[in-house]
């Protein structure tokens, strides 16, 4: 029991983390991105790969991972998804094409990722055994969830102290509100977009030091964080890490208890749950 | 949307018939190509059905595919059903999933119901083989009947053509009224007083309902099916990307997307198959960003701008 709850919490930790990146994107940026998952394989793919052929570590890959995809997430929202925005009428019509557009780029990104490491993204970083609690789980997750928990906190204080991060928050409550009172709303969707990005490749650098990802692997963490971000309340980063918990140790009791082949149907039962009783996500506020 | 004209089930019907001649001037590997196409056909014009009027992209065809060919295969391989009992069973099946799945999410904002059918497929194929693993003990089944893609070909000709037909008939109702104006603005749908939830439910209920009546047809022809076969996620795309391509305003413009895309799709395959993602992607690319009405929809901008300028 205590084993699942560790274990559990450890993972969710970057769970949170990716879901935070994504709900950055969607609740700020209003782009429905569904191309998320790939943008974590990419990390992970960046770590696997300079870990096996430079022996970089992956906690330094994550400090070079971030500003990348930082520059990367900036570009494709400025010449791909911005034109989107302005054409849009209304957020249904821009949810529709963000979600084709983003499913084009994740098919692409899946596409080059085969090219470059078609197998198993397979490493060994810090598997050694320890001991929390009298339970054994590995250092290099423990690594992971404290790396999480720093980036994530650091993220939530940024957004809730700073003069930017008000900015950021303004913009995810209305967008028309916040350009009345002299927010470049805009500019902020686009770095939104870009840290959120960034976040979740970072998110994947981590996830890949013990979890074995593929190229093709991506659909299922989009479809994870997304469950989070909605569990949680689109635009509530408190929720998130809320719902992470409680995803990352449902999860963990499914596959130790009954099968590790039901991870994804547990999220989807968790999922059906939050759509019957509580749409809004457990700490949104009602859907206009 | 605009209503269906009677010239258009006239020509609709000429087409039909056409089709039907197919498996006698070819066979071998244009028939094939003509099964696939029929079956893309079938999947894309009932997807269009229900996302054309409502805008709601809809990743549950694999889902429902998947359903109809494994209903198919355990009841012929496990309890020496007929093939025809079989078809039966998994219309239902498709169509009381769909219902469901409907029941839960479309009464929300369409976000959550694009992601709920995103790893639809993939949810019921965990759900599947574990049942499988655990409780049954066999994973692969046998269907062997004595249908040639000939019986196929037209069974799915008769599928395409009962969703036109049904398709057709909606979109002269006051159903097919209600949901023209649930396109156009929910909230006014909803202030007129039309139970919106309800209509896009009815409508996606005839989804499954098809869905699963194109695999439960396609499974003779793989003979031997396994959960991994049936419920690939590739297919979902296809569908959309099909459909789109032709466009969702009009219920026969699939056909024009379904053709041309199963030909390219079919040669880069064959030339490129490890390129064959990327091509995918591209397709997704083009559809948001230059043809956002599809090849139909594009024809008729400049055939509007062509008759204002003379």
């Amino acid at each position: 029991m205590i084993d699942i709850l560790i274990s559990g919490l450890l993972l969710s930790g970057t769970y949170a983390l990716v879901a935070m990146g994504l709900n950055l994107q969607y609740g700020v940026a209003r782009i429905m991105n569904l191309a998320n998952g790939e943008v974590l394989v990419l990390g992970a793919l960046a770590a696997f790969w300079l870990y096996t052929t430079s022996q970089i570590s992956p906690l330094l890959t994550v400090i070079l991972v971030g500003p990348i995809s930082f520059i990367g997430n900036w570009l494709i929202y400025t010449f791909l998804l911005s034109p989107l925005v302005r054409r849009s009428k209304t957020q249904g019509a821009l949810e529709v094409d963000s979600i084709l557009a983003t499913f084009g780029m994740s098919f692409i990104l899946i596409g080059v990722m085969v090219s470059i490491e078609g197998g198993f993204f397979a490493y060994k970083y810090l598997s050694e055994p320890i001991q929390i609690l009298g339970s054994t789980t590995s250092l290099n997750r423990l690594i992971a969830f404290l790396v999480a928990v720093l980036i994530g906190g650091g993220l939530y204080l940024w957004l809730n102290l700073s003069r930017p991060g008000v900015a950021v928050r303004a913009v995810a409550v209305s967008t028309e509100a916040s350009g009345l009172v002299g927010i470049n709303v805009p500019r902020v969707s686009a770095l939104t977009f870009a840290l959120g990005g960034a976040i979740t490749a970072v998110g994947g650098a981590l996830i890949s030091t013990f979890i074995t990802l593929d190229a093709s692997v991506g659909v299922v963490f989009t479809l994870k964080a997304l469950i989070i971000v909605i569990m949680g309340g689109v635009g509530e980063i408190r929720g998130s890490i809320v719902a992470a918990v409680i995803l990352g140790v449902v999860e963990t009791a499914v596959a130790t208890l009954v099968d590790p082949g039901l991870t994804l149907t547990s999220a989807y039962f968790i999922f059906i749950l939050i759509l019957l009783f509580r749409p809004q996500g457990l700490f949104g506020r009602r859907a206009t | 949307m605009r209503p269906a004209t009677w010239t258009e089930l006239v020509y609709a019907a000429i087409l039909v018939v056409l089709a039907a001649f197919w498996p006698f001037v070819t066979n071998g590997y244009w028939l094939g190509i003509g099964v696939d196409v029929m079956m893309y056909v079938a999947l894309a014009t009932s997807w269009i059905l229900f996302s054309g009027p409502t805008h709601y992209i809809s990743l549950a065809s694999a889902a429902f595919f998947g359903v109809g060919g494994f209903i198919v295969g355990t009841g012929m391989s496990d309890y020496d059903a007929s093939f025809w009992s079989m078809l039966a069973l998994s219309a239902v099946v498709g169509a009381a999933l769909a219902a469901l799945i409907g029941l839960a999410t479309l009464r929300l904002s369409g976000v959550y119901f694009v992601i709920f059918t995103l790893g639809l497929a993939e949810m019921i194929r965990n759900l599947v083989s574990w049942v499988q693993n655990n409780f049954l003990g066999s994973r692969g089944l046998y269907v062997l009947t004595d249908f040639t893609d000939t019986h196929l070909y037209w069974m799915l000709l008769v599928t395409s053509a009962a969703v036109y037909l049904l398709g057709w008939i909606i979109s002269r109702s006051r159903l097919g009224f209600a949901l023209r104006i649930i396109g156009g603005d929910e909230t006014v749908a909803r202030h007129v007083g039309i139970n919106t939830a309800m209509a896009k439910v009815i409508l996606f209920t005839t989804t499954g309902f098809f869905g699963a009546i194109v695999g439960a047809i396609i499974a003779p022809r793989w003979s031997y099916i396994e959960p991994n076969q049936v419920f690939s996620p590739q297919l979902s795309f296809f569908v959309v990307i099909m459909a789109l391509l032709g466009g969702s305003g009009r219920l026969w413009a699939p056909v024009v997307g379904v053709i041309p895309f199963l030909l390219i799709w079919n040669w880069v395959d064959a030339n490129f198959p490890s390129q064959s993602i990327l091509v995918l992607g591209l397709a997704f690319l083009l559809i948001v960003y230059v043809l956002p009405n599809g090849v139909v929809g594009r024809f008729e901008e400049l055939r509007a701008r062509i008759r204002r300028s003379s």
